[in-house]
C-alpha cells in the first residue's frame, strides 16, 4: 500500500491527509534528495578522475593461505588503509579497505553472506618497486597491484577485465573526531593518529571542513551526523564492455544507461509515492550488484555496503553511433556509499550462468516457494469485511477461475495493530480461513514493521519493555508517524529482537491465525510519513550503529523474521511465503519481493518486464509486478494486457489502491471476464515448468526469467531487449503492452534454433524478428525447439486441487529430432525434498525417436500418484506405431494422432506413473 | 442451461410417475442418457468423432466439447451432473470432480479423492423450502400490503390528477386577475409616472444648462490664458504653445496645424473664439486645472436638490397608485404559488413509480439506518446521505438518478449519482437494492468500492404474486 504521498502528517484523521495531497498526482521529486542535495554525494562527485593521491606500501605486504594485506597510504592527508585482498573459491576476487586505525571501528554489513566465503590460495608471481603480481589460478588470471598510483588490474592473459582506481575515484573519508567537541582522550588518540600521519614526510595539512560534514539539513530535517564524514568511493572500468545491468531497483530500462549529466543511479530504500519511470532516483528496495556482459565475458562487482549508495556509470560509446574508432569500447563505474568499508566481490564469470553461480555461492538462492505461491493472488486494498471476503471467493467460482490466495490490506487490523484483526469486520477470522481451506485457497495478512505506540496494544507493551525499538539520537525511542498515527520501529538489526518478532507468529500467539495464512510486509524501507525523505533519520540508533550504516538491510531484516516465524509456527516443516517490499542483496532466500505501488498505465505494464529482469540478475527472481496497476483506474484492455503479461511473471497477483473502483476480474463484461479467465488458466496449466525452475533457482542460483543475452550470450541483437524475455531458457514470452495493438515484433534468438508458438504450434526459424498480429485474446509465447515442457492441463480453482492431477508431455523438436527436459515433484509445500530427499526429479529427452523418462536423482524417493496422460511431439513427423515400453519390460501399443499440418503428433493415454522409468519408441 | 435442464427433468420424472433408478455413465443426466448406450459406439454429443464405448469416462479426453468424460475432470470443458436427491440437482464444472472439496451435496463429485464429504442433501433441501416456505409467505403478505399500495397510488394519483385540473382552472381566473390588476395599476401609475418624467425633462434641462454655463466659463478662462500678451487676442503663435492640441500627436503643434485649429484666422477675439473652442475644448489642458473636482462637486450638489423636488410631487401621486400596485402584486404572487404547486405535482406525477405506482408511497418519505460509525439515509426519488453519528457534516452519497435493474426488471435496483467528489476518484454514488418484505425498512448499507455505496431495500412494492401457493411436493427429486 501507499503512503498518502510525501506530505508531513500530524494529523490522523484521513480528511485531512486528502486536503494535503489533493495536488499529489505524480511523484513530488522534491521530497527525495538528488546527488547535489546529498552531501556526500556531492562532496564525492567533486573529485574528478585523475591521479590518485593513493599509494601501496608494498613493504607492509603481509601474505596468508586465505588473503593477502597491504597498507595504502593518502599522499594527501597520510591517512593509511589497510587493502585486504582474496582469492574466493569458484573464481571471485575479494577487495576490501578499510582505515588501518580507524577512530572508532566502521560498519561491517552482516548477515548478508550465507557463510565465509571459501579462500584459495594467491600466491605471488613477480614483485618489483612499483608493483606485485599475484595469480588467481588458471587460464592466466592475474591480479596486478600497482603501488604508485595505487591500482588494481584483474587480467587474463594480456587481457583486462576489470581495473579498479585506474581513474583515481578511490576516495575514503577517514573518520575523525569533531573539532568543537573534543574529550581529552580523543584528543589523545588524535595525537596518535597525527604522529603515525606525520612519520611519512614530517608534515600533514590541515583538512578543511565542507558543507554537510558534521550536519545536513534536508527540507525540515536535520542530520546530526555526530561521526562527521564517512564515505567511500571506488572505480571500476571494463574494458571491452559496453553493457551494464542490474542495481536494483529502478523503474528503468534493463540496460542501464549512463550517468554523466544526470544523477547517478541511487540505492537507498525509500517509500516513493507514485514513481515515475525512466528514472534513476531510488525506490524502495536495492541490490548493489551489477553485472557486465560482452560478447567475450560476462562479470559481476557485488559492493557489499548498506548505506545510502550511488552509483555512476560511463561509457565512451554511450550515444554514439558506432563509427570506426581506434578507441575500443569500455564502461567505467563508480560507487559511492556514505558510510562503512569499501568490500567488493568481482565476479569474473565468464559465462552468465558462472556469475550467477558465483553470486549465489556468497548470497544465497532464491527460496524456494510453495507451489501454491506461484499460482494466482488477488489483492485489494481492501476486502473490507469477511463478508466480503466471502463473496470474492465466491465470485471466482461463479466465473470459473482459479486462485490460490485472497489478500488482506493494513484495513483488516483493528486499527492498524498487526497481528490483531478488527473486531467488527473480521470477527471470527478462523472461520473465513476454514471457508478458505475448504476450498484449498489460502490468505495472507499484512503484518508491517511500524508499531502503533499504544499502552493497550500487546506487541508495543512487549517491544517496549523488551527494550527493541530503535533509539534516536539522544537515546529515547524513535517514534515516526505511519499508518497507525505515532509509531516506535522495531530493531530488526537485533537478532534478539528477530527472535522475538518470529515467535509472534506461533499460532497460539497470533489469534485468529491458522496454517493457510501467510504475510506480508509493507512499508519495510522503512517508511516514516513524516521522516526525511519519508523514511527513517539517519541518526537514529540501531544498537550502538547508526541508521545511516544499516538503513537498506532493514527490510531484509524483517521479512527474514517474518519467514522465520512461519517456518517456526509449523515446527520447521512447511516452507514459508511472504511478500516484501524493501529488500537487499540476500532477500531472495525470505520470499517475494512486488515492484511497489505502480500506477493503472501502460507504461507501468512495460517497465514491470525490466525490473522484474534486473532483480532477477540481482539474484531475486520471485519477482512482479501489480496487476492492473495500484494507482488508479485501468481500462478494461489495460487490465486484460495486464493479466496476460502477469499470468508469465513469477509473482502474480492483482492488486488495486483503496480510492479504486473494484475491479474483480468478473467486473468488466464477459467478454474480458473470459480473456482474464484465460490468462489465469494458462498460469496454472504451466504451474509444473514454474516449480520445476524456481527448484533449479533454488538450487543454482540461476534467474527464472532471464533476458534474451543470459541464453544467447553472442548475440549482440539480444543485448538491450527487454520488451520481451525467457522463462527458463525454453519458453520466450512477448506480452501485448500497448495500447490498441495490431502486432507485436517478437525477436527469436538463436541461429538454427527453432521456436513454436506454444498455442497454434507455429514453426518459426531463429535469428529472426518476426511480426506477430495480435487480437486481445493474444499472448505471444514460444517454445524453444529442443526443449520439453510439462504442463497439467486440468486447470482447477486452486493449483492445491491439481497435486495429483497427471501431466501432459509438451516436447518440441529442434532441427535435429530430439529435445529434452526436465519434471520436478514434490509434496508442494514443506522441507522434506530437502531434509527428507522427498521428491522425484526427472530428465525427460527424446533423440531417434525415442522418449524417454530417467531418474536425476537415484537416492532420493517419494510416490506420487500423478501420471502422464498425454504427450504431445512438436516438429515430428508421422510414425507407423508408438510402443510403451515399462521398467518391467512390459510394452504396450499407444493410440496416436497426427496432424500433418503442423506436424504434431498426440501420443493417448500413456497412463505411466510420472516417477517411473518408462521409454516410447516411435517406429 | 440449469432452468431448462430442470423443466426437462421434471416432466421426465412426471412422466414416469414413480422414480426409478437408471443406470447411466457417472456425470450424465437422465435427460441426456439415450447417448451413452452401454457397449455401444459413443458419438460426441457435437458430432465430432465417434469412440468405443469403453473410452466414455476412462479419464482420457477424446471429444472436443468434453462429451466423453462426463463423469471424469478430463475434458477441460466438461460438466459433471449430481442429482442431490433431495435437494436440487445441479451440473457442476469437470474440474471439480475429485478436487478434494465436496461440492455436490450427494458427495457424487468426490468419488475418489480421498475428501470426507457428508451427504447434506436432505437437510439443505429442509433448509431451502423453510426459506422458500418463509419466503412465500412474505411475498403474499407483501403482494396484499402491494395491491393497498397501488391503489392507494391510483387514487392519490387521481386525486392529484384532478386537483391539478382544478389547480389549472384556477389558475387561469387568476391569470385574467392579474392581468386586470395590471391595467389598474398602470392606468393608477400613469399621473406617477409623468411626473416622474417631467421632472426628469426638467432636470435633464437644467443639468445642460449648468454644462453649458461652465462650458462658458471654462471658454473665457482659456482665453484668458492663451492671450499671453493680453492684447485681447488669442493668436497662432499663443496658441502653439499648448502642444497638447496638437492633432497628429506627433508632439508638436505646427503653425499650420494650430491655424486649421483656429479656422485659418491669424488671431481671434472673443467672439470668434467662441468657434474654435469647440476645436479644442477637449484636448485642452488648463494652466490651472481644477475643474473636474468643479464639475463633479457641482453635480453631486445638484442630486439632492431635484430628488427633493420629486420626492415631494411623488407623494402627491403615490396615494393613488400604491393600493393598485399591492393588489397586483399580492395576486401576482398567488399565481405564482398556484403555479409551484401545479409544477411540484407535475414533477410527482412525472416520476416513474413502478408499472402500477407501487413505489409512489416512497415519494418525499425518509428512511434510515443507524451503523456503526454513520447514519444513513434514504429519501427515495430524492437522495442518499450519510452523517456520522457523533457530529459532523452529512455527505451527499447520490441525488436520485434512475431506476437501474435487469432488463427484464427494472425495478429491482436504484441508481443514485453525482454526490459529492471523492479524492482523486469519482463522485459518491448509489446503489439501491430493492427485495420484498412486509416492511419498508433499510436492512444494509455497505461500500463495496470507494465511493460506491450499497443500499439493501426492502419493501412491499417489489413483491410478486406468488406464483404457486403450493410448496410441498418436489417433484424434481431424482432419487
Amino acid at each position: 500500500s501507499a503512503p498518502p504521498c510525501g506530505c508531513f502528517i500530524l494529523q490522523r484523521w484521513v480528511p485531512l491527509i486528502v486536503l494535503l495531497c489533493v495536488s499529489a498526482r505524480a511523484v513530488d521529486r522534491s521530497n527525495f534528495k538528488t546527488c547535489e542535495q546529498s552531501a556526500f554525494c556531492k562532496r564525492q562527485r567533486e573529485l574528478k578522475p585523475g591521479r590518485s593521491p593513493y599509494r601501496a606500501l608494498l613493504d607492509t605486504l603481509e601474505l596468508s593461505d586465505s588473503r593477502i594485506t597491504l597498507q595504502l597510504i593518502n599522499d594527501n592527508n597520510k591517512v593509511r588503509l589497510l587493502l585486504e585482498l582474496y582469492r574466493l573459491q569458484g573464481n571471485m576476487t575479494r577487495v576490501k579497505i578499510n582505515e588501518l586505525k580507524p577512530l572508532k571501528p566502521r560498519y561491517e554489513v552482516p548477515d548478508v553472506l550465507i557463510s565465509d566465503p571459501i579462500t584459495e590460495t594467491l600466491s605471488v608471481v613477480s614483485q618489483d618497486e612499483n608493483s606485485l603480481v599475484l595469480s588467481l589460478g588458471g587460464k592466466d588470471q592475474r591480479l596486478i597491484v600497482s603501488a604508485q598510483p595505487f591500482r588494481l588490474d584483474i587480467v587474463e592473459g594480456p587481457q583486462v577485465l576489470v581495473s579498479l582506481n585506474s581513474r583515481g575515484l578511490l576516495a575514503f573519508e577517514h573518520l575523525r573526531a569533531r573539532k568543537d567537541t573534543k574529550s581529552e582522550l580523543e584528543q589523545a588518540t588524535e595525537q596518535e593518529n597525527v604522529e603515525q600521519r606525520t612519520d611519512e614526510d614530517g608534515q600533514i595539512k590541515e583538512e578543511e571542513d565542507k558543507p554537510g560534514m558534521w550536519e545536513e539539513t534536508f527540507k525540515s530535517h536535520t542530520d546530526s551526523k555526530p561521526n562527521g564524514p564517512s564515505s567511500i568511493s571506488l572505480d571500476f572500468s571494463l574494458p571491452g564492455v559496453e553493457h551494464v545491468y542490474g542495481i536494483p531497483e529502478h523503474a528503468d530500462t534493463l540496460k542501464l544507461k549512463n550517468t554523466d549529466g544526470s544523477d547517478p543511479y541511487r540505492l537507498y530504500n525509500l517509500d516513493v509515492f507514485q514513481y515515475e519511470l525512466h528514472n534513476p532516483m531510488a525506490l524502495y528496495g536495492a541490490v548493489p550488484v551489477l553485472i557486465s556482459h560482452s560478447t567475450d565475458r560476462t562479470m559481476g562487482i557485488f559492493w557489499l555496503n548498506a548505506a545510502e549508495t550511488w552509483v555512476d556509470i560511463s561509457s565512451n560509446t554511450a550515444g554514439k553511433v558506432r563509427v570506426i574508432s581506434s578507441e575500443a569500447p569500455q564502461t567505467d563505474v563508480r560507487w559511492i556509499s556514505e558510510s562503512g568499508i569499501i568490500d567488493v566481490f568481482i565476479m569474473l564469470g565468464p559465462k552468465p550462468a558462472d556469475v550467477f553461480t558465483q553470486y549465489a555461492s556468497l548470497t544465497g538462492t532464491q527460496s524456494f516457494p510453495p507451489l501454491t505461491a506461484l499460482a494466482y493472488h488477488q489483492c485489494r486494498w481492501n476486502y473490507n469485511d469477511q463478508e466480503d471476503v466471502k463473496s470474492v471467493d465466491q465470485g471466482f467460482d461463479e466465473h470459473d477461475i482459479p486462485y490460490d490466495f485472497i489478500w488482506l490490506d493494513i484495513e483488516h487490523a483493528d486499527g492498524k495493530r498487526y497481528f490483531t484483526w478488527d473486531p467488527s469486520k473480521f470477527p471470527q477470522p478462523k472461520e473465513m480461513l476454514q471457508g478458505l481451506m475448504d476450498k484449498r485457497r489460502k490468505l495472507v495478512a499484512i503484518v508491517d514493521p511500524h508499531i502503533r505506540v499504544d499502552n493497550g496494544y500487546k506487541i508495543h507493551n512487549e517491544i517496549l519493555s523488551k527494550n527493541f525499538y530503535v533509539k534516536n539520537k539522544d537515546g529515547g525511542d524513535y517514534e515516526g508517524w505511519c499508518w497507525p498515527g505515532n509509531s516506535g520501529y522495531p530493531d530488526f538489526t537485533n537478532p534478539e529482537m528477530r527472535a522475538w518478532w518470529a515467535s509472534k507468529f506461533a499460532y497460539e500467539q497470533y489469534e485468529g491465525s491458522m496454517e493457510n495464512q501467510y504475510v506480508w510486509n509493507d512499508m519495510n524501507e522503512p517508511s516514516v510519513f513524516n521522516g526525511p525523505e519519508v523514511t527513517m533519520h539517519k541518526d537514529a540508533l540501531h544498537g550502538g550503529w547508526e541508521h545511516r550504516d544499516v538503513h537498506n538491510l532493514y527490510g531484509l531484516y524483517v521479512q527474514k523474521a517474518t519467514a522465520d516465524g512461519l517456518v517456526e509456527r509449523s515446527g520447521g516443516v512447511e516452507r514459508p511465503f511472504v511478500l516484501t517490499r524493501a529488500f537487499f542483496a540476500g532477500s531472495q532466500r525470505y520470499g517475494a519481493v512486488w515492484t511497489g505501488d505502480n500506477a493503472a498505465e501502460w507504461g507501468h505494464l512495460k517497465i514491470s518486464i525490466p525490473m522484474c529482469l534486473s532483480l532477477g540478475l540481482a539474484g531475486i527472481s520471485f519477482c512482479g509486478a501489480d496487476v492492473g496497476g495500484f494507482f488508479k483506474h485501468p481500462s478494461a484492455e489495460l487490465l486484460v494486457r495486464w493479466y496476460q503479461a502477469g499470468a508469465y511473471q513469477p509473482f502474480f497477483r492483482a492488486h488495486a489502491h483503496i480510492d479504486t473502483p473494484r475491479r474483480e476480474p468478473w467486473l468488466f463484461g464477459p467478454e474480458n471476464t473470459a480473456l482474464i479467465r484465460e490468462a489465469i488458466r494458462q498460469r496454472y496449466a504451466l504451474l509444473p515448468y514454474w516449480y520445476q525452475l524456481f527448484y533449479n533457482a533454488h538450487r543454482t542460483g540461476y534467474p527464472v526469467v532471464r533476458p534474451l543475452w543470459v541464453e544467447y550470450p553472442n548475440d549482440v541483437a539480444t543485448f538491450s531487449i527487454e520488451d520481451e524475455y525467457l522463462i527458463g531458457k525454453d519458453l520466450l514470452v512477448h506480452p501485448v503492452t500497448d495500447e490498441g495493438a495490431t502486432a507485436v515484433t517478437a525477436y527469436l534468438p538463436g541461429k538454427g534454433e527453432v521456436w513454436y508458438d506454444v498455442h497454434t504450434f507455429q514453426k518459426h526459424d531463429g535469428e529472426q524478428s518476426l511480426y506477430i498480429p495480435v487480437t486481445m485474446s493474444s499472448i505471444p509465447v514460444f517454445q524453444r525447439g529442443g526443449s520439453i515442457i510439462c504442463r497439467k492441463d486440468r486447470v482447477r480453482r486452486s493449483s492445491s486441487c491439481m497435486e495429483n492431477d497427471p501431466y501432459t508431455l509438451y516436447a518440441a523438436l529442434n532441427s535435429q529430432g530430439s529435445a529434452e527436459g526436465e519434471l520436478y515433484i514434490d509434496d508442494f509445500h514443506t522441507f522434506n525434498f530437502e531434509k527428507a530427499k522427498q521428491f522425484v526429479h526427472r530428465h525427460l529427452s527424446f533423440s531417434a525417436n525415442t522418449l524417454s523418462s530417467r531418474n536425476l536423482a537415484p537416492d532420493s524417493q517419494f510416490s506420487t500418484a500423478s501420471w502422464i496422460e498425454k504427450i504431445v511431439i512438436i516438429g515430428g513427423s508421422q510414425p507407423s506405431s508408438a510402443t510403451l515400453k515399462n521398467a518391467d519390460d512390459t510394452e504396450s501399443a499407444l493410440e496416436f494422432e497426427f496432424d500433418s499440418t503442423l506436424a504434431v503428433l498426440t501420443l493417448r493415454k500413456p497412463g505411466v506413473n510420472a516417477a517411473a522409468d518408462w521409454t516410447v519408441i516411435l517406429r | 442451461m440449469t432452468c431448462v435442464h430442470l423443466l426437462l427433468t421434471l416432466v421426465f420424472a412426471v412422466s414416469l410417475g414413480t422414480p426409478v433408478e437408471i443406470q447411466r455413465p457417472r456425470g450424465v443426466p437422465l435427460t441426456s442418457i439415450q447417448f451413452y448406450v452401454e457397449n455401444k459406439p459413443f458419438t460426441c454429443l457435437d458430432g465430432s468423432r465417434t469412440i468405443s464405448f469403453d473410452r466414455v469416462n476412462d479419464d482420457y479426453c477424446d471429444c472436443k466439447d468434453g462429451s466423453d468424460e462426463p463423469g471424469t475432470a478430463a475434458c477441460p470443458n466438461g460438466s459433471f451432473h449430481c442429482t442431490n436427491a433431495g435437494y436440487r440437482p445441479m451440473f457442476i464444472p469437470s474440474s471439480r470432480i475429485n478436487d478434494g472439496i465436496c461440492d455436490c451435496c450427494d458427495t457424487t463429485d468426490e468419488y475418489n479423492s480421498g475428501a470426507k464429504c457428508e451427504n447434506t442433501c436432505k437437510e439443505l433441501g429442509r433448509k431451502e423450502r423453510e426459506v422458500l416456505q418463509k419466503m412465500a409467505e412474505i411475498t403474499k403478505e407483501g403482494f396484499l400490503l402491494k395491491q393497498h399500495l397501488i391503489e392507494e397510488a391510483k387514487k392519490g394519483q387521481q386525486e392529484k390528477q384532478s386537483k391539478v385540473t382544478d389547480m389549472q382552472g384556477n389558475k387561469k381566473q387568476l391569470d385574467e386577475k392579474v392581468e386586470v390588476l395590471r391595467t389598474v395599476k398602470e392606468t393608477a401609475e400613469q399621473p406617477e409616472k409623468e411626473a416622474k418624467e417631467r421632472h426628469l425633462k426638467a432636470w435633464e434641462e437644467q443639468k445642460a444648462a449648468i454644462r453649458l454655463e461652465k462650458d462658458k466659463a471654462k471658454m473665457a478662462e482659456a482665453f484668458l490664458e492663451l492671450d499671453d500678451n493680453a492684447d485681447g487676442f488669442v493668436s497662432v503663435s499663443e496658441l502653439q504653445s499648448h502642444a497638447e492640441l496638437d492633432a497628429d500627436a506627433d508632439g508638436t503643434l505646427t503653425e499650420t496645424e494650430a491655424q486649421g485649429l483656429m479656422g485659418g484666422a491669424e488671431q481671434v477675439d472673443t467672439s470668434t473664439f467662441e468657434s474654435v473652442w469647440p476645436n479644442i475644448k477637449d484636448k485642452y489642458h488648463s494652466e490651472v486645472s481644477r475643474e473636474e473636482a468643479d464639475m463633479s462637486c457641482l453635480v453631486s450638489s445638484e442630486v439632492p436638490f431635484g430628488q427633493k423636488v420629486f420626492f415631494l410631487e411623488k407623494t402627491v401621486v403615490k396615494l393613488s397608485a400604491q393600493k393598485a400596485r399591492d393588489d397586483f402584486e399580492e395576486a401576482e404572487k398567488a399565481l405564482r404559488e398556484m403555479d409551484d404547486q401545479i409544477r411540484n405535482i407535475e414533477k410527482e406525477l412525472s416520476f416513474d413509480f413502478g408499472p402500477d405506482a407501487e413505489f409512489t408511497y416512497l415519494y418525499s418519505q425518509c428512511y434510515e439506518l443507524t451503523t456503526g460509525e454513520y447514519i444513513y439515509r434514504l429519501c427515495p426519488f430524492n437522495r442518499v446521505s450519510q452523517k456520522p453519528k457523533y457530529g459532523g457534516s452529512e455527505t451527499n452519497l447520490g441525488t436520485w438518478g434512475s431506476w437501474s435493474g435487469p432488463e427484464n426488471n427494472k425495478y429491482l435496483l436504484m441508481k443514485y449519482d453525482h454526490g459529492t467528489g471523492c479524492w482523486q476518484g469519482p463522485n459518491r454514488s448509489t446503489t439501491v437494492k430493492l427485495t420484498c418484505g412486509k416492511e419498508t425498512v433499510v436492512t444494509s448499507t455497505s461500500e463495496p468500492s470507494r465511493c460506491e455505496y450499497l443500499i439493501e431495500f426492502t419493501t412491499p412494492a417489489v413483491c410478486q404474486e406468488p406464483a404457486n401457493t403450493d410448496l410441498s411436493p418436489h417433484d424434481h427429486e431424482e432419487l
